[in-house]
């Protein structure tokens, strides 16, 4: 098959897309960061704030980093399903198919049939939060260890887990919490609430340890040739080598254990506490209502 | 002044390490599931991707103390001394 221009043109749009707002963030990371010597560890850098009635509203380096990671997602997305077509095989074809068969089978092997429709919200659950993660890989401030954003994500999967509960009726629902004695109610409330505050301490306690000790021990090595070189050599060669390897731990294989895990947790949340029995005879109840 | 700085300081970082404690339950916890994964995969091989990934499901949710305690550490040792300071000074009108 002969590529047109036009399709060319796209495909080189799209890389671009792609890769762009990764090296914007880096950009913007580079001026911004304020120059100073010795062990670096503080939250995201605020650049703007917006007066609110309860609580101010940041624009936080980690609110750019998640908006440029869902841009360069999309554009991901957008240039692996460029020119689909059933029968024609290409290599990016056959990956995005791969990712969709195995997020479907993951989503119908743990959360059952009924909730087959949940598969592109896993995905981009699993995708944005690997990417944010692995963002750290090119210097970003990793979203993730921001936790407003992973606690965002977790209050997203919240609203859903009440919603789905919500389907075994409203009374059904509000008689859970007194089970399975009405003393247990607020240490019923109380695990309710724990949930998200769970998932979200999880994900960010284990992307935020990750990069602690890495700039723990990035400055230790540079204090370490400082100690041992002194002014003979002013650049700190011994920080060469060991913080990459820690990196593939800490950021990749931590990152893309984290992102797994959130992802396999929100399924099992959600389809753990929809009522299904309760939600068929509801449903049964109302057909016979209406016929 | 400098005393009480001291104090808060020092106070700060005990409590990091007393929290550290925690430590304990999950790695005992993780090398205990991690244990019986590799018997079950030894007993029956043929199951090991979903021994495996039961295991790690298993293991990040008894890390979850931990890594409570891992956040009130780092909270006490980057974030808390400065809050307490600033009490400190607008207590004493500085």
């Amino acid at each position: 098959m002969k590529k047109s221009l036009r399709f060319k043109t796209v495909d080189i749009l799209l890389i671009a897309l792609m890769i762009l707002p990764i090296a914007f963030g880096v950009v913007v990371r580079v001026l911004t960061k304020p120059a100073a010597e010795g062990v670096q560890i503080g939250g995201a850098l605020i650049f703007a704030r917006f007066k609110l009635p309860l609580q101010d509203l940041f624009f936080s380096e980690a609110t750019l980093n998640s908006l440029l990671v869902l841009v360069s997602l999309t554009a991901m997305a957008l240039y692996m399903t460029h020119g689909i077509r059933a029968g024609v095989k290409c290599r990016r074809h056959l990956i995005a198919e791969w990712i969709v068969e195995s997020t479907d089978n993951l989503v119908k092997n743990n959360m059952g049939p009924f909730f087959r429709a949940f598969s592109p919200f896993i995905c981009a659950i699993l995708g944005y939060s690997a990417l944010s993660s692995l963002s750290s890989l090119v210097g970003l401030f990793p979203p993730t260890s921001d936790f407003s954003t992973v606690f965002g994500w977790a209050l997203l999967v919240f609203v859903l887990i009440t919603y789905y509960k919500l389907k075994g009726g409203t009374w059904n629902y509000v008689k859970g919490y007194f089970e399975p004695i009405p003393f247990f109610a607020p240490l019923n409330v109380i695990g309710e609430i724990a949930t998200p505050i769970s998932m979200s301490f999880r994900h960010y306690g284990n992307i935020l340890s990750g990069s602690v000790i890495s700039a723990l021990i990035a400055s230790a090595l540079g204090g370490l040739t400082r100690a041992v070189f002194g002014e003979v050599c002013r650049v700190p060669v011994l920080q060469i080598g060991l913080p990459a390897v820690l990196s593939i731990y800490f950021d990749v294989f931590s990152g893309l254990l984290q992102a797994f895990i959130f992802a396999m947790l929100t399924m099992l949340n959600i389809s753990g506490g929809f009522p299904e029995e309760l939600y068929k005879k509801r449903m049964k109840k109302k057909a016979k209502r209406r016929a | 002044m400098e005393l009480a700085i001291g104090i808060i300081l020092g106070c700060c970082a005990l409590g990091a390490g007393i929290a550290m404690i925690a430590g304990i339950g999950p790695g005992i916890g993780e090398g205990q599931a991690v244990a019986k994964a590799c018997e079950a995969i030894g007993r029956q091989p043929e199951a090991k991707s979903e021994v495996t990934s039961t295991m790690i499901m298993g293991c990040a949710i008894a890390e979850t103390t931990g890594i409570y305690a891992l956040v009130v550490a780092i909270l006490l040792i980057f974030v808390a001394p400065n809050i307490f300071v600033n009490v400190l000074k607008t207590a004493l009108g500085k």
